[in-house]
C-alpha cells in the first residue's frame, strides 16, 4: 500500500511536469493522436505528450517492459489512469495497435514477432489497419476468400478486403487470410502481418452516407509478405481472429459509455436539454412522448454505464474480455443509435441540414451540422465489428447455451465458398 | 463502489436460494391459492425465515433487528422473487419497518420495531387512494379530536390488510390534495373500532385489501412524527419499497428467464430443438442483455440504501430501478408464456404464475410510465 502511495505521488509530480498544459483541454476530434509513419500532429504539443509517454511505456501501462510496454500491475496502472483522470489528460496515442491487435500479439505471437512489432505500437511509430472483412464475407467472416500461397519463404497474397478502417492513412495490415482450400472454413484461416508498403498493395476510400470516409477498399494483387509473419499456427488464425474481435468489441461498447453524459458539447449530449430550447420550454418538455423516451434512454445509458463498470469488476476476477463483451457491443451501440434518434427530434429540422449556405451559418450552426453526421455515422454502430444480429447470435450460443444451427448450415457450404 | 457482492453477502444469497427452493417453492404459493388459506401466506414458513433472521435484516440492533443492512434484505427479496413464496417482507419488514424507522420517536420503535423483528407482528401501510399509484393524492382525513385525532377515509389496495395488526396510516391534517405539506401518519391498531377490511382476491394470489376508516379515533401518541410533516419520511419509504420491489422483480425475471432457457433446449418440433431458432435466440439474447442491465441498477441503489444518510442520487435510482424492472419483467414474463407455447397458458404449468405476479409488482409502488415521468421531474426536464 505504501508503494501505491508512493507511486501515486511519482505518478502526479512526473505528470505536472511533463503533461503540456495544452494536453489538458477537451480534445477535438482533428487532434486525435493515430501515430504511423506519416503522423499528423496537429497541436506540436501532442508530439511531445505522445514521446514522453512513450518513453515511460505509458502509452501501454500493462505491457511488459521487454517490449517497452510500462510494466504496470494493475493496481499501479488504474492508479496512473486515475492521475491521468484527474488532469484531465488527453489520450497520448490512439490506436488499433494498442485497443486490437497488440494484447492478441502478446498472448498468442512469439517472442521475436513481439520484439519486432510491440515497441512499434507503444511508440506510435506503426500505424495498423485490420484486414478482415471482404466483399462476400461480412458477417460470415469465415466464408473469407483472400488466398496466400506459400512460394519460398513468403507467401503470395491475392484478394481483396472492404470496410478496412483507415487503410489509406495506415503503415501496417492484420490480415486473416485462407491458407487451406480443402477444410473446413474455420480451419483453412491464417492470420499474417505485412507492410501496406508493399508492392501490390492499394487502396480506395469509401463514401460514405454521412459523407465521410474512413473505411476502404483494399485490394492485394500477388502481395509478398515474409513466412515468418504469420502469427500462431498455419491454418489456426480463426482462434486469433476470435479473440481479437472480443478487444474490437470491448472497444467499441466504449461508445455507448458515455450516453447521456454531459462531455462532448454537442446537441446529442444533453438530449432533454436540446429538447427544450429548440421548443422554448422553460420549466419541463412540452412534448410528453419525447420526455418520456429521453426519460428511458437515459435511465437506459446510466444502466449500461454501471454494467460496463460491473463486467470489469468481474473480469478482474477472472482474465480478459468474455462473452459479456457482445452483450456490451450491442447495448452501447444500440444506445449510441437511440440518442442520434432522440437528438434529431429533439432540434427538429434544424437537425437535418447537410451543410450550411451561410458565411455566418445563419441557416445551420456547427452543432447542427455536426449531429446530422453523426446521427448518419451511428448507423454503422450496429454493423461494424460483427452486425447486432452477428452479436445476438454470440450470445445465445456461448452465454445462454442455445443449439447453433448456423454452424449446421456453415459445413454444408464451406467447400463451395472455400473452393470459389 | 463494488458491484459485485461479499463474501458475506454470497453466503446469504446461497442459503436464501437454498431455503427458498427446498422450504419454499411455488408449489407453495399454489397451495396457499388452491386451499383458499385464510391468511394468505404460509405462517409456519415465515416463523422459519424469521429464525434465519430475514425479518430483522434492515432493522437496527438496538430495535431487535441485525442491522444486516438494505443489501441483506433485497438479497432475500430477491430469491423470494424467484419462487414467488407470499411472506409480510414487502408490507411489514420493507415498507412499515422502514417508515417507523424513519419517522418514529423513540418510544414507538422501541414498542413496534421488536415485534416485526421477531416475527410476530404483520404491519401494513395504508397509502394508496386511486388504483393508480399517487403517494401524493391523499384525502383521508385525520382531524384533531380531543388530545388525538379522528380518522375518516377510504384506502385501496393496502398490502396484507387482512392479516395486518396495525395499520401505517397515510392521512392529511392539512392542505390539498396533491401538496406535500399536510400529509401525517399513523400507527393504528386494525381492530380500532370503525376499521372495515374488504380483502381483495388479486391476481398474483398475494394478500391485498381495502380498508375504510369510518370516525376511527385514535389517541396523540398514535402520530408517527410531526403532524403534517409526513412526507419526507413516507417519500424516502416508498424509495427504499421501490429498490426492495425491483430486488424481488429481480428474482423473478431472472427465474422466468431461466426456465424459459432451459424449455428452448427440451422442447422440440420440426427434428430440432426450438432453442436453435434464430427468431427465439435473438430474443432470448436481448432479453439476457436487458436483464444484466437490471442487475446493475438493483446491486447499485441497494448499495447506495446502505450508506444511509450519505446515499446518493437515491429518488433518481429508485425511479430508475422501478422503471426498468417494471419494464423488463414485463418483457421477460409475457416472452416467457409465449415461447412456452400451449403449455404455457395452462394453470398446471408455473409460468403464468410469474406474470400474473409481474402485473401486480409492477403496478406496486408505480409503474414504468409514472417512475420515468418522475425520473424526468427530478433530472429537471
Amino acid at each position: 500500500m505504501q508503494d501505491l502511495n508512493a507511486f501515486r505521488a511519482d505518478t502526479r509530480a512526473w505528470l505536472e511536469d511533463s503533461c503540456p498544459a495544452s494536453m489538458r483541454t477537451p480534445m477535438p476530434e482533428d487532434e486525435t493522436v493515430w501515430g504511423g509513419r506519416n503522423a499528423v500532429f496537429k497541436n506540436p504539443d501532442s508530439k511531445i505528450w505522445l514521446q514522453r509517454m512513450a518513453e515511460k511505456g505509458w502509452t501501454t501501462p500493462t505491457w511488459p517492459q521487454e517490449y517497452g510496454g510500462g510494466g504496470l500491475d494493475k493496481a499501479q496502472s488504474r492508479v496512473l489512469a486515475e492521475e491521468l483522470q484527474r488532469i484531465k489528460a488527453r489520450p497520448a496515442l490512439v490506436s488499433f495497435g494498442i485497443s486490437m491487435l497488440g494484447p492478441v500479439l502478446l498472448e498468442m505471437s512469439t517472442h521475436e514477432q513481439k520484439l519486432e512489432h510491440i515497441p512499434k505500437i507503444v511508440h506510435g511509430e506503426i500505424r495498423w489497419c485490420q484486414g478482415y472483412s471482404e466483399p462476400g464475407a461480412g458477417s460470415d467472416l469465415a466464408g473469407l476468400g483472400t488466398k496466400a500461397l506459400l512460394d519460398g519463404d513468403e507467401y503470395v497474397i491475392n484478394g481483396a478486403k472492404i470496410w478496412t478502417s483507415y487503410a489509406d492513412q495506415a503503415d501496417w495490415i492484420f490480415c486473416l487470410v485462407r491458407t487451406d482450400f480443402e477444410a473446413p472454413k474455420h480451419s483453412g484461416i491464417s492470420f499474417i502481418l505485412f507492410d501496406m508498403a508493399s508492392p501490390g498493395v492499394s487502396t480506395r476510400p469509401i463514401k460514405l452516407i454521412s459523407g465521410n470516409s474512413v473505411f476502404c477498399e483494399t485490394f492485394f494483387d500477388d502481395v509478398r509478405a515474409p513466412a515468418r509473419n504469420l502469427v500462431g499456427r498455419l491454418n489456426d488464425g480463426w482462434t486469433i481472429a476470435k479473440r481479437l474481435l472480443q478487444h474490437e468489441r470491448t472497444m467499441i461498447s466504449g461508445f455507448g459509455l458515455s450516453s447521456g453524459r454531459n462531455n462532448r458539447g454537442g446537441l446529442a449530449d444533453n438530449l432533454a436539454q436540446t429538447a427544450m430550447l429548440y421548443r422554448g420550454d422553460v420549466v419541463e418538455l412540452s412534448d410528453p412522448v419525447l420526455r418520456d423516451q429521453i426519460a428511458q434512454f437515459l435511465i437506459d445509458s446510466e444502466a449500461f454505464t454501471l454494467t460496463s463498470q460491473r463486467s470489469a469488476q468481474e473480469a478482474r476476477q477472472s482474465k480478459g474480455p468474455n462473452a459479456t463483451s457482445s452483450v456490451l457491443k450491442n447495448y452501447g451501440c444500440e444506445l449510441n443509435k437511440r440518442r442520434y434518434e432522440l437528438a434529431l427530434q429533439a432540434a427538429g429540422t434544424q437537425a437535418l441540414g447537410w451543410e450550411s449556405l451561410t458565411e455566418d451559418h445563419s441557416d445551420f450552426d456547427q452543432q447542427e451540422l455536426d449531429v446530422t453526421r453523426q446521427w448518419l455515422r451511428s448507423k454503422g454502430n450496429s454493423i461494424e465489428g460483427g452486425t447486432y444480429e452477428v452479436q445476438l447470435n454470440v450470445i445465445a450460443k456461448r452465454v445462454l447455451g442455445l443449439p447453433d444451427m448456423t454452424s449446421m448450415v456453415g459445413s454444408a457450404t464451406s467447400k463451395k465458398q472455400a473452393g470459389a | 463502489m463494488s458491484l459485485v457482492l461479499n463474501e458475506d453477502q454470497l453466503m446469504l444469497q446461497q442459503s436464501a436460494r437454498d431455503f427458498c427452493r427446498e422450504q419454499a417453492p411455488v408449489a407453495v404459493l399454489r397451495r396457499m391459492r388452491d386451499s383458499e388459506d385464510r391468511n394468505g401466506y404460509p405462517a409456519q414458513l415465515w416463523q422459519s425465515m424469521v429464525a434465519l433472521g430475514w425479518a430483522g435484516m434492515a432493522i437496527p440492533e438496538a430495535y431487535g433487528g441485525f442491522d444486516f443492512g438494505y443489501s441483506g434484505l433485497g438479497l432475500v427479496l430477491e430469491e423470494t422473487g424467484r419462487t414467488l413464496v407470499p411472506t409480510p417482507l414487502v408490507s411489514t419488514v420493507l415498507l412499515s419497518a422502514t417508515v417507523i424507522n424513519l419517522a418514529g420517536s423513540e418510544a414507538q420503535k422501541t414498542q413496534l420495531l421488536p415485534g416485526i423483528a421477531s416475527g410476530e407482528s404483520v404491519m401494513a401501510l395504508a397509502l394508496e387512494e386511486t388504483a393508480i399509484h399517487n403517494p401524493l393524492h391523499i384525502e383521508l382525513k385525520a382531524v384533531k379530536n380531543g388530545s388525538g385525532y379522528m380518522l375518516h377515509g377510504d384506502k385501496q389496495f393496502v398490502l396484507d390488510a387482512n392479516v395486518a395488526g396495525h395499520f401505517i396510516v397515510v392521512a392529511r391534517t392539512d392542505g390539498e390534495t396533491g401538496h406535500q405539506e399536510g400529509i401525517s401518519l399513523f400507527v393504528v391498531d386494525s381492530a380500532s373500532k370503525g376499521i372495515q377490511v374488504q380483502r381483495l382476491n388479486m391476481v398474483d394470489s398475494r394478500n391485498a385489501g381495502n380498508v375504510s376508516f369510518v370516525d376511527v379515533a385514535v389517541s396523540a401518541d398514535a402520530l408517527l412524527g410531526e403532524e403534517g410533516k409526513g412526507w419526507a419520511a413516507l417519500s424516502r419509504t416508498l424509495d427504499i419499497g421501490r429498490i426492495g420491489l425491483a430486488a424481488e422483480m429481480l428474482g423473478g425475471v431472472q427465474e422466468v428467464f431461466e426456465r424459459t432457457v432451459e424449455y428452448m433446449k427440451q422442447r422440440s418440433q420440426f427434428g430440432v430443438q426450438i432453442g436453435a431458432f434464430q427468431a427465439l435466440q435473438h430474443r432470448a439474447a436481448i432479453m439476457y442483455s436487458e436483464i444484466e442491465l437490471c442487475k446493475s441498477l438493483v446491486l447499485k441503489a441497494l448499495h447506495e440504501l446502505d450508506r444511509g444518510e450519505e446515499a446518493e442520487d437515491l429518488p433518481a435510482l429508485a425511479s430508475m430501478c422501478k422503471a426498468k424492472l417494471s419494464e423488463v419483467y414485463m418483457l421477460v414474463s409475457n416472452e416467457g408464456v409465449q415461447m412456452h407455447g400451449g403449455i404455457g397458458m395452462t394453470d398446471e404449468f408455473d409460468i403464468g404464475f410469474f406474470m400474473k405476479r409481474a402485473r401486480v409488482a409492477q403496478q406496486t409502488l408505480g409503474d414504468a410510465a409514472f417512475h420515468r415521468d418522475r425520473y424526468a421531474s427530478l433530472r429537471r426536464f
